[in-house]
């Protein structure tokens, strides 16, 4: 097993609060349709930590479990997995946890991993509904569709490139002179407010992280069954009309 | 009765819940009605039942049935209160009480993991353990888990007593201490299930019907009850039995139910014609004839929901039921379906499997990722008209189901 490609679920326990298990399944499954060895390797709180995965898939949190998720992740050495090629993807808190710091529940301004230029208040509204993201990465073109159920308002620092940029939604939801932003895209570490299973509707994506992760450019075709079906239906009730 | 200020509030508003969630078309009202309660006295289980005898019928098999011959041999005393459509949660015993407040008794399908926490608030006169099997086990891990839970119940309720199925090691295990049990010798299905005895996790030894655990004082108990072909034997005496019902099955949980029924003062000859009247269990899940398809709808809003769903739609019947499963993303609902990855679905994969609801593409992404086959149809009512006739279990959450109830509710009328 030790070819295989490892994904792992960082902390399930404090940040895994809407179906996270979701990305790391269709990273696996789009790996091993193709060939590719992989598995899954779930790190809970006090676990040794797994040397060499491939994918670090950090997820939602319910809000005081991400002080503790804080505090655990900073056992992992992130920069260096990623400086040696892993990929991050983190979605909703694991994006607040990646950046300098964020706004507890009761407003007090608590240390994140300083991964990311980012800084998170806590806003009095929720931002729930439907996000769709214009990507800026290169390498992917289908607009971004997912999910969002948070109250952060994400400051990203001028030199960090958003994800993208909103079409329908409110990503990161801070003031930007051309419109709402969403989450971050630094070297291999990538930050989203679109929470949950965000790649079960955005393949492309899936496969972009997928040859970061591989090195492999060419990656065969796989069937995509009910995923333009689906992309279509949730574009379409929000409104969006492109790809 | 006395259920004090805030209980007798809380049993009003669930009264009134149930009653708007019917009259409002919006849902069967019971398991409503029960939350409403409980969300407004968390002690509204205990109040509820504290003037009530109450027997509690679990295990993996036979729980509806089982129940409904209990509440039928109680009636010969008085008045049952009983939840036979199968809410066998907290929310739904909390109806069923609700809805028949001056019942003296209660007979209560209780879900297997929940049975430490309704015994803790209602306090049985008596439980009645059917027994236990891997199908059901695997959802929380292990056959010794569960066993533990039900011992649990068991040895926090010295007051009731207990009739178990001494042909199940897991349920003697559970029963082994009680200060009064009632051994029947009710059988097992699937005698591979067992392999390692809870008290001492070393192997059970089977020999014909009985069984012991090597190196202990474990092995199987002197049954006081049992059963023949038409006749319940019990403590010697011999009381004829013709039931309605079909099969061997039938007959060992008429016999835990006599024996129960039994021991809160009922006789047993009257105890028997009362269940040889059951000519169908109308608790079996609320299963309807449509033409041809033997349909029952469950509800399954979370994934904890789901997953027991679909557990029980795995291991319940003797025949396999094709399975609709029905999602919406209504407000009612959650318009998020992100829950959906956090169910198992690999115990229902290989069966035949219609995918429909508004939100149909959601569910079908998902079944894709996990490699498991189905058929996609946009509404529920053309799924179950394209189902093969026989068992069909329609898995849905709140506004689909309700949807698909309505359309069977015009279509079929009441009819059962």
């Amino acid at each position: 097993m030790s070819d295989a490609l490892k994904i792992g679920i960082i902390l399930p326990e404090t940040m895994g609060a809407y179906g996270d298990r979701g990305n790391a399944v269709v990273l696996e499954q789009r790996l091993v349709r193709r060939g590719f060895a992989a598995e899954i390797v779930t790190v809970n709180v006090d676990d040794d930590l797994p040397s060499g995965l491939d994918f670090y898939l950090l997820g939602g949190s319910e809000d005081p479990a991400q002080t503790i998720a804080v505090e655990e992740l900073r056992r992992f050495a992130l920069q260096d997995a990623v400086n040696k090629g892993a990929v991050v993807l983190a979605v909703c808190a694991g994006f607040q946890v990646l950046g300098e710091w964020y706004e507890d529940p009761y407003g007090k301004r608590m240390d994140g991993l300083g991964l990311i230029d980012a800084k998170t208040r806590l806003s009095k509204d929720r931002f729930v509904g439907e996000l769709v993201v214009d990507p800026s990465i290169e390498g992917v073109s289908q607009v971004l569709t997912g999910f969002e159920n948070h109250r952060g308002v994400t400051q990203i620092g001028e030199d960090v490139k958003p994800l993208g940029k909103v079409l329908h939604g409110f990503g990161n939801a801070a003031d930007e002179d051309e419109g709402f932003v969403d989450g971050a895209a630094v070297g291999n570490m990538f930050a989203t407010y679109m929470h949950g299973p965000m790649l079960a509707r955005n393949p492309e994506f899936a496969d972009h992280l997928i040859r970061l992760a591989t090195g492999v450019d060419e990656l065969a075709p796989l069937e995509e069954g009910t995923i333009s079906a689906l992309r279509d239906e949730r574009l379409t009730a929000s409104g969006i009309t492109q790809k | 009765m006395q259920v004090g200020l805030r209980g007798s509030l809380a049993k009003s508003a669930g009264r009134l819940a149930s009653w708007a969630s019917k009259k409002s078309g919006r849902g069967s009202g019971g398991v409503i009605g029960g939350r409403v309660a409980l969300a407004l006295d968390p002690n509204v289980l205990e109040k509820l039942s504290r003037d009530k005898r109450i027997v509690i019928v679990t295990g993996t098999n036979g729980k509806s049935t089982t129940t409904s011959m209990v509440r039928e041999a109680l009636k010969v005393a008085d008045g049952v209160a009983s939840n036979v459509l199968g809410d066998n949660m907290t929310g739904g015993v909390i109806a069923a009480l609700i809805e028949q407040p001056d019942a003296r008794y209660a007979a209560l399908e209780v879900d297997e993991l929940y049975v430490p926490e309704v015994a803790r608030a209602v306090k049985p006169a008596g439980f009645v353990l059917l027994n236990l099997s891997r199908d059901q086990l695997d959802r929380v891990g292990t056959t010794s888990n569960v066993e533990a839970r039900i011992r649990e119940a068991v040895e926090e309720n010295p007051q009731a007593f207990v009739v178990a199925n001494c042909d199940d090691p897991l349920i003697a295990s559970a029963a082994w201490d009680a200060p009064n049990v009632i051994w029947v010798a009710a059988g097992v299905t699937r005698s591979k299930d067992c392999v390692t005895f809870p008290r001492t996790d070393t192997p059970v030894v089977r020999e014909g019907d009985d069984w012991y655990v090597p190196d202990s004082e474990y092995s199987r108990p002197t049954p006081q009850w049992w059963f023949e072909d038409e006749a319940i034997i019990a403590e010697g005496e011999s009381h004829p039995l013709a039931l309605a019902l079909p099969g061997r099955a039938n007959r060992a949980n008429a016999t835990q139910a006599v024996a129960a029924a039994n021991e809160l003062g009922v006789d047993i000859d009257a105890a028997i014609a009362q269940i040889e009247k059951i000519t169908q269990v109308s608790g079996r899940y609320g299963r309807k004839n449509l033409n041809g398809r033997f349909a029952r709808t469950i509800l399954a809003k979370n994934p904890a929901g789901w997953q027991e769903s679909l557990m029980m739609v795995r291991s319940s019947g003797e025949d396999e039921s094709a399975i609709i499963l029905a999602v919406n993303g209504r407000v009612g609902d959650g318009e998020d379906l992100s829950w959906l990855w956090d169910i198992d679905f690999t115990p229902i994969n290989g069966r035949a499997i219609t995918v429909s609801g508004e939100r149909r593409a959601d569910l079908a992404v998902r079944l894709e990722y996990a490699g498991i086959e189905f058929e996609l149809v946009e509404k529920t009512e053309d799924a179950l008209r394209g189902a093969p006739e026989g068992p069909v279990d329609v898995v849905a959450n709140y506004t689909a189901a309700h949807d698909f109830n309505n359309w069977v509710a015009r279509e079929f009328g009441e009819a059962k």
